[in-house]
């Protein structure tokens, strides 16, 4: 008699990956938009022709480019004019430290954010000075000389000052970049910082309160909550997250989330940042899953040998 | 034969494979029943021992358990007998009497008397004294002390300083 | 009382009381299996430890899952994943198994549709079998709402909406079910109790009855040939092991389970460690929200065929036929008038009937994720009014089929 299992085992698998493939791969492409990477080249944006002078920077970013009025850069020295609570209340969202900022953001983005802040973030649909719609970051329009020459000063001095690219951590990237609006629980993060450990219930709830404060204007600002992060990692993919940071619009059109423009360094570090909180056990699982699939083919073998054994009589 | 003990022997050999897996998938079934990292992490608790009045039992919280602190009076550190002052410590120069508040027969809180100054333990009549010995049975000995480390005012429950290692080693506390 | 000596062993001492020899002998070592069977007879061991790993990781799931609203998504995505030593290992454990069990169940329900194992004699053997299906599809449901996200709480929402029977609104039975008039506390508490206790036990007792099932009609064989078990079992029994038509249970059948398990277990392992995405879907990773529905909500894959079948219609039809396509499958000893216990492949219009529903219910199935939408909204019509009239076709096909 002819053996027919190694036919019925093929029919059985191209069932099995045929119904595979329509509700996976096949359906999901068909249900989501797919959104490929520009590999963060912000394309969109004028390439930066001038090479700035640092020092000359610094003088503008403490003198006529008056950013220190609301930008802390602790790094130098200057601290925040006033606590992330109140900036909340006064601007929507708490201006981020400039101290790293030459390091996270990448160098095209932060010219021309200098310069016209909702074209950079994309955010033009809700920020627009012709109808009276201000973005709260005000535009800077020179101290005098060459615009162009004085942005490109100002980015070498926020370069010169900040960390190098590879010293930018996971904790850093994200904190800055998507902190100030999204809360992480799994991490303790909050909108204002990290939650510490309180002995006394009244000193817990009070710093609740303040997180409560906080998210109201941002409420807003934004038009709703931005959302916790802490499981983002595994409800929507590193693709996807990689993608919406680099241009939410892209995903989202209208969507108030303005683009922060990372480069795609400060990107990976965000996503290590959602791994960290979301998908804690992935190196674990990935060395547990080597030994019990070599484990599992030893099984297997054995098996087979004691059928093969079992078998001879009965044939 | 030597057919029937070879096919005896592949049987065997696929036994033993399965039980090598069966007892692999035991330490994931451990490791599970283990106390969470959360839990051990927060097994450390930090006393401010210049807050407590003189001669009064106050009762504070370490891993769950009751932890009883007596700030002696200089009545009581004069009168201390030399079992008593072995179980003393002494914190910015005040003597304190600190213990876990569970009976060390079965786990009962005993209460606190400030006329006697003297612990009874409720569920079966075991009696300690203001500096924690066993002055009546049943319980084998007297309360146990928690492992501590004395930093300047504080005390740091769970963390294991100099002092405690003295006590533990000259048998004192379990 | 029965008379009893002293024991010359532990084993002896044992058998006295507990006639472990003869059990042994009934359960396993003179338990007799035909010999001209495939792989595919193993499946009833693969899915024994499906559901032993279902057990065993849900165990371990049970210890640290909190069965409240407030709690529940916390436990299962911060405790569970992130603080108990191989928490995540259950879990994709669970979910995985879960999902693939499923498949199993398929592949074993068609294999028995294509070799007759539902006739002479055999319907029970059939019946219980749905059964099974039936409890593990609520099983499958009630364990979905657990983690409490939204695919949890939007999957509970419209399930339980659909006994509201369409047109004759009994929404008082839906709140009645719900014990709520959303899914909430009282929701998940109750869901709670049937995925961790009354449903394992209806499986279990129904396990019982599957296998019980099989004894007196043993299980089919290739061809549908029927085997004197008793003149075969003397044979085998004599030692002509080579010349019988059948082989014990234990170890002879056993060995090849094994070795069939050894090769799903690979299998299964990968998708558990490697590839698990499938059956622990994204959108359940989003916290539940009552008040925000996720852009596509879908059942687990393994619901889409019956679901596809609710879909198309207006929703009185689409109820009717999803009425239709639970019980129907039940029905099939009787809806099947051949009396040939045959592979299909040798029983003509059925074998193309077998192929047809295979291949519907896959459309179905694929339908049943894609978006309601264009071309894909009219092939699901037409696959879900091709399954109605397969099942209406199938007595009036094998009526007329000629006795083998």
């Amino acid at each position: 008699m002819k053996n027919k299992e190694p036919l019925i085992f093929i029919i059985v698998v191209a069932f099995t990956l045929l119904t595979y493939w329509l509700v996976e791969p096949f359906a999901h492409s068909q249900m989501h938009k797919h959104v490929e990477s520009e590999k963060f080249a912000y394309a969109d944006l004028p390439a930066v022709t001038k090479t700035g002078v640092a020092a000359t920077g610094k003088e503008l970013v403490t003198g006529a480019a008056a950013c220190t009025g609301c930008h802390a850069i602790t790094k130098d020295g200057l601290p925040a004019a006033m606590d992330a609570v109140t900036a909340a209340g006064t601007y929507g969202v708490n201006p981020p430290d400039l101290s790293n900022a030459g390091a996270l953001y990448d160098a095209k983005f932060l010219s021309d954010l200098i310069k016209n802040p909702a074209h950079a973030l994309k955010v033009e649909h809700k920020f627009d000075a012709a109808k009276g719609k201000m973005h709260p970051m005000t535009p800077f329009a020179g101290a005098g000389g060459e615009i162009d020459q004085e942005v490109a000063d100002i980015v070498a001095y926020l370069q010169s000052i900040a960390v190098k690219p590879e010293e930018v951590t996971p904790k850093m990237a994200f904190e800055n970049a998507c902190g100030r609006c999204h809360a992480v629980g799994y991490e303790k993060w909050t909108q204002i910082g990290e939650k510490p450990a309180f002995k006394f219930q009244k000193e817990s709830l009070a710093f609740d309160i303040k997180v409560l404060e906080y998210q109201e204007s941002l409420t807003k600002y934004m038009g709703k909550l931005p959302p916790d992060l802490s499981m983002y990692i595994r409800s929507r993919g590193e693709h996807f997250i990689s993608t919406f940071i680099e241009n939410p619009q892209a995903h989202l059109e209208g969507t108030a989330m303005p683009r922060v423009g990372v480069t795609a360094h400060t990107a990976e570090k965000v996503i290590e940042y959602l791994e960290d909180a979301g998908d804690t056990k992935r190196a674990e699982r990935t060395a547990t899953g080597k030994n019990v699939m070599i484990f599992i083919v030893i099984f297997a073998i054995f098996a087979l040998l004691w059928k093969k054994q079992v078998w001879r009589d009965l044939h | 034969m030597q057919n029937i003990s070879r096919r005896g022997f592949m049987g065997k050999a696929f036994g033993a494979v399965a039980g090598v897996g069966a007892v692999g998938s035991l330490v994931a079934m451990k490791k599970t029943w283990d106390p969470l990292p959360s839990v051990k992490a927060a097994g450390f608790t930090t006393l401010d021992m210049t807050k407590y009045p003189e001669g009064e039992l106050i009762t504070e919280k370490w891993r769950g358990k009751p932890i009883f602190v007596l700030k002696k009076t200089a009545e009581m550190v004069a009168s201390q007998t030399a079992t008593q002052k072995a179980r003393d410590i002494v914190v910015g120069g005040s003597h304190f009497m600190l213990c876990i508040g569970l009976c060390t027969h079965l786990g009962c809180i005993p209460g606190y008397n400030p006329a006697e100054k003297a612990f009874l333990c409720a569920c079966h009549g075991g009696q300690f004294d203001w500096s924690g010995q066993v002055t009546k049975v049943p319980p084998p000995r007297g309360f146990d002390i928690p492992p501590f480390k004395i930093e300047g005012n504080n005390m740091i429950l769970g963390e294991v300083g100099p002092e405690y290692q003295a006590m533990k080693d000259s048998g004192i506390t379990l | 009382m029965a008379h009893f000596t002293k024991a010359t062993s532990v084993k002896d001492w044992l058998n006295q009381r507990l006639a472990i020899e003869k059990v042994e002998k009934v359960m396993a070592s003179e338990y007799w299996i035909p010999k001209n069977i495939n792989f595919l007879w193993a499946m009833g061991m693969v899915l024994a430890i499906t559901f032993a790993l279902l057990l065993v990781s849900g165990i371990f799931l049970l210890m640290y899952y909190q069965p409240h609203v407030d709690h529940a998504f916390y436990s299962v995505n911060f405790t569970i994943m992130r603080d108990v030593g191989y928490g995540w290992l259950w879990r994709h454990v669970h979910g995985v198994a879960a999902s693939v069990v499923f498949l199993v169940i398929y592949i074993h329900m068609f294999t028995g549709i294509y070799y007759g194992s539902y006739k002479k004699g055999r319907e029970m053997i059939w019946i219980s079998g749905m059964l099974l299906f039936v409890t593990f599809s609520a099983e499958a449901f009630s364990g979905y709402m657990l983690p409490w996200g939204q695919m949890s709480y939007w999957a509970g929402m419209v399930i339980t909406n659909i006994f509201s029977l369409g047109g004759l609104h009994m929404d008082g039975l839906v709140e009645w079910i719900r014990g709520d008039y959303v899914p909430a506390q009282a929701f998940l508490t109750r869901f709670f109790m049937l995925h961790v206790l009354l449903l394992p036990l209806a499986i279990m007792g129904l396990i019982g009855l599957h296998f019980a099932t099989l004894r007196i009609p043993h299980v089919n064989n290739q061809d549908g040939e029927e085997i004197d078990f008793e003149k075969e079992s003397k044979k085998y029994l004599a030692g002509d092991k080579a010349g019988s038509k059948v082989m014990r249970f234990a170890n002879d059948f056993m060995s090849k389970d094994m070795m069939v398990v050894g090769i799903y277990l690979i299998f299964f392992f990968y998708l558990v460690f490697f590839q698990y995405e499938f059956a622990l879907d994204p959108v359940n990773f989003d916290p539940a929200d009552g008040l925000k529905t996720p852009a596509h909500i879908y059942p687990e894959w393994y619901f889409l065929w019956s679901y596809e079948i609710l879909r198309p219609f207006s929703v009185n039809i689409g109820l009717m036929a999803f009425g239709f396509a639970q019980v129907i499958f039940m029905l099939l000893p009787f809806l099947d008038r051949s009396p040939n216990a045959i592979p299909a492949s040798r029983r003509g219009a059925f074998g193309v009937w077998f192929w047809l529903l295979l291949i519907d219910m896959i459309v179905l199935t694929a339908m049943g994720k894609l978006p309601p939408a264009g071309i894909f909204s009219t092939i699901g019509l037409v696959a879900a009014l091709a399954f109605i009239v397969l099942w209406i076709a199938l007595p009036f096909i094998t009526k007329n089929e000629k006795k083998a």
